[in-house]
């Protein structure tokens, strides 16, 4: 504990209390019969803002509910700074670990301020009133956690998100070394969700250790210096968010597809999950994507996370759907932004589409460029159109191309983007058993 | 933030209104006593210590007679009181209303504490079986004198309690965990347990009947200052020690799992508030048989005026506790007609709660 004295330059300066290390050893736990941790080890080291992730019923909660010393592993250890914290008493504990749960019940009408006050109780000795100490650490708290207009409000009477940032101000004003928070932002709107993880940075870059359940992947890849992935118990994955959210790891664990992508604003990754597939037979026959824009990249990457053997092109480089085929990894032919394809690109095309069973228009934009295209789309074997605008604010190469392009629909088959996956393989098994053209509702959107 | 200033005003307050509510009482009955004179023939009755007497009473060591020393008291204060209205003061109405403020301080204390443990608003200071355990002991001590052996019906009753507290607390433990749930459960299925021994033997007291029943009414009648004496120590130093754990009290609140991580030893401190809980609940019951609604709806009154906070709640209900159940006594004993008390706490005390019920002002605690 630094002096009070201190204390508010520290704040400044960024110093919190005094960092420690978490080792978690070779940790097993099991509810009677359900073994609900099976040899968990991690370090995390002073600092460093680490996420557990994983799908529910992994062993997040349990894993946490160890490492703050609610739990005592069955065989194993966690140990601060070397001192195993199942050996400490409550008070000792309470002074290295706080803990901010994920459900809270306080469903009495104290005032936030005296609720985030209890956090000073480890503190405090039995008899004494609190000192100025006290009362500023539960003032800070309330400023960090942006809770202090409502300090005098009766806890039950505050939303459940309020609530639970009156329960992390409870942990702030604890000012422990190490917190363990469980889904700190499961009940808050988008910008407490953001305002909260950043506090949460702030407190790392203090010096404290932190540990956070975390089910939105991509809060947890923005703000995390380093994820964890659980699966049935036991680590599927460790490092840094880049190495650990990948299309397999997530795939494996939970028994999902998704698409891992850098998201453009934030720069950090970012998941796209689908539903784990029905159609999880492998579709023999390879889809070709032509078109540009979001609507190709999603139809892109739905098809591949099916596990279909899917191209794309011909499409400018820098496109929303070519930097999707390049991030889930697919053939993918690339052109020159603005410029007339070349006969070895189009050449190029026209191989991609005879090889491919189902070629899909996704918002196939038409201009000068690329009109020679529409004539290559001519030996495709058979035409999805996906279009989330109309032809005409797409068309750039007046009515001959609008000619050949409405030409199309009468052998393709029309559906909104979300049930591409559907028209593909009904699309490839009409065709399989040579019967006529598929009907597919397209009713919806 | 908690001030420490409003408890100490309005547990003053909370005196000044208790030494009113007695004075009052001291002055009704079948003689009726200006106030004036009571006042005088109350500060009579305040005595203390004033030397040591050696010689006045003996044991027997190894055959020799021993004198012990006793204590000397002398009178504070000697106001001029016709000798029957001290008398009628000071050895017939004081007790009772002395022994009156300490049951519903012990009962009100207890009710706050239980009602924060279990929390629930429901519990009462009896919810663990503590009452149906004192009845059992004093219906036992009743109707089968012969049988119990010691100490008699106040010492029976009070065992009966302990006992049962103690029996249901091993109960619901398992493993060095004591699940709150688990514990109400068990305090439900005892209490039916001994409601059944005590018919048993309500069926087979015969004369003594009438006297059980009494008992177990709840009522203050042919108090004594023994009574006092026993109850009023065990009771002021529960409450001071449970007041000592206010704050542990609130943290609880939060649950156990988030109380241990806010620093509080949950089991130890679990075992602690229900022991001193139950033990000033024996003590008051023992002494005054079963008095309901005390306990159950001073809390929630003063949670109502004072807020949930612990700090403030545990010491304000205790004292409301004591007015209460002296003014309560007092319309029992000099309304119009006599009655046990623990008739006019529950006829007065559950359409209140009823009304608070309704008005959605009891909702939690």
């Amino acid at each position: 504990m630094t002096d009070a004295d201190h204390r508010d330059d520290d704040r400044e300066a960024g110093v919190g209390p005094d960092p420690v290390t978490v080792s978690v050893d070779g940790c097993s736990l099991a509810f009677g019969d359900l073994s609900v941790l099976e040899g968990i080890s991690l370090t995390i080291e002073p600092g460093e803002f680490v996420g557990i992730i994983g799908p529910n019923g992994a062993g997040k909660t349990t894993l946490l509910r160890a490492i703050s010393g609610a739990l005592t592993p069955d065989t194993g250890s966690v140990t601060i700074d070397g001192i195993d914290v199942h050996d400490l008493s409550s008070r000792a504990s309470s002074r290295l670990v706080s803990v901010v749960p994920q459900d809270t019940t306080l469903s009495f009408s104290f005032p936030v301020r005296d609720v985030v006050e209890m956090g000073r109780q480890p503190h405090r000795s039995r008899f004494s009133s609190p000192d100025p100490e006290d009362r500023a650490a539960v003032e800070r708290a309330l400023e960090r956690t942006r809770t202090a207009e409502l300090a005098d409000r009766p806890i039950d009477e505050v939303s459940g998100g309020q609530r639970q940032r009156v329960v992390l101000a409870q942990a702030i004003a604890q000012e422990t070394p190490v917190m363990v928070l469980d889904e700190p932002t499961a009940s808050l709107d988008v910008n407490h969700q953001i305002e909260t993880l950043e506090l949460v940075r702030d407190l790392v870059a203090e010096g404290r250790t932190v540990v956070a359940a975390i089910h939105d992947l991509n809060l947890a890849a923005r703000y995390c210096d380093r994820l964890v992935l659980l699966a049935d118990g036991a680590v599927a994955r460790d490092g840094p968010p880049a190495s650990v959210l990948t299309g397999d790891a997530l795939a494996a664990s939970f028994d999902a597809n998704a698409v891992v992508m850098p998201n453009p604003v934030t720069g950090t990754e970012t998941v796209t999950a689908f539903r784990a597939d029905r159609h999880a037979d492998p579709h023999p026959e390879r889809v070709h994507v032509v078109g540009s824009g979001a609507a190709a990249a999603g139809v892109v990457a739905r098809l591949s996370t099916a596990g279909i053997d899917v191209t794309l092109g011909p499409v400018s480089s820098g496109d929303a759907a070519a930097e999707t085929a390049r991030s889930i990894g697919i053939e993918c032919l690339e052109t020159e932004p603005f410029a007339t394809l070349s006969p070895a690109e189009l050449e190029g095309a026209e191989t991609l589409i005879r090889d491919a069973g189902v070629t899909v228009l996704a918002d196939f934009v038409v201009g000068p460029g690329n009109r020679a295209l529409l004539e290559v789309v001519d030996d495709a074997e058979s035409l999805v159109l996906i279009e989330t605008r109309p032809f005409e604010e797409r068309n750039f190469a007046g009515s001959a191309a609008r000619n050949r392009y409405e030409s199309y629909r009468e052998r393709a088959i029309e559906v909104p983007r979300r049930r591409v996956l559907d028209a593909v393989t009904a699309v490839g098994k009409n065709r399989s058993q040579s019967q006529p053209s598929p009907s597919i509702e397209s009713t919806d959107e | 933030m908690y001030r420490p200033v409003r408890t100490a005003a309005w547990s003053a307050g909370l005196v000044v209104l208790l030494v009113v509510v007695s004075l009052i009482s001291a002055a009704l009955g079948p003689v009726r006593i200006d106030l004036v004179t009571v006042a005088m023939a109350m500060l009579n009755a305040i005595v203390v210590p004033a030397g040591v007497t050696v010689g006045s009473a003996t044991v027997p060591v190894l055959g020799l007679s021993v004198p012990v020393p006793g204590l000397e008291y002398a009178a504070v204060f000697s106001f001029d009181v016709p000798a029957t209205r001290q008398i009628i003061v000071a050895n017939l109405r004081l007790p009772r209303i002395a022994l009156a403020a300490t049951v519903g301080l012990a009962l009100a204390a207890a009710g706050t504490v239980m009602q924060g443990f279990f929390r629930n608003p429901l519990a009462d200071p009896s919810i663990i079986g503590v009452s149906a355990g004192a009845a059992a002991g004093a219906v036992a001590a009743i109707a089968f004198p012969a049988l119990v052996p010691f100490g008699g019906l106040h010492l029976s009753a009070f065992a009966g309690a302990l006992a049962t507290a103690f029996l249901v607390y091993a109960i619901a433990t398992d493993g060095g965990r004591t699940p709150v749930a688990t514990l109400l459960l068990a305090g439900v299925a005892v209490q039916a347990f001994l409601g059944a021994m005590i018919s048993y033997m309500l069926v087979h007291s015969g004369d003594s009947l009438r006297e059980a029943v009494f008992w177990m009414m709840g009522r203050l009648n042919n108090s004594q200052w023994g009574d006092v004496a026993f109850a009023f120590p065990i009771t002021l130093v529960g409450v001071l020690v449970l007041c000592a754990f206010r704050r542990d009290l609130n943290v609880l609140l939060l649950g156990e799992e988030d109380a241990h991580h806010l620093g509080i030893e949950v089991e130890r401190t679990k075992l602690l508030l229900l022991a001193l809980a139950s033990v000033i609940t024996a003590a008051g019951v023992a002494v005054a048989g079963i008095i309901g609604f005390v306990g159950l709806v001073v809390p929630h009154i003063m949670r109502l005026v004072v807020g949930p906070d612990h700090r403030i709640l545990l010491p304000t209900s205790a004292l409301a506790g004591a007015s209460f159940l002296v003014a309560t006594d007092t319309i029992a004993r000099a309304g119009p007609a006599v009655v046990p008390v623990g008739i006019i706490t529950a006829a007065l005390g559950a359409p209140f709660f009823l009304f608070l019920l309704t008005r959605r002002e009891v909702h939690s605690v």
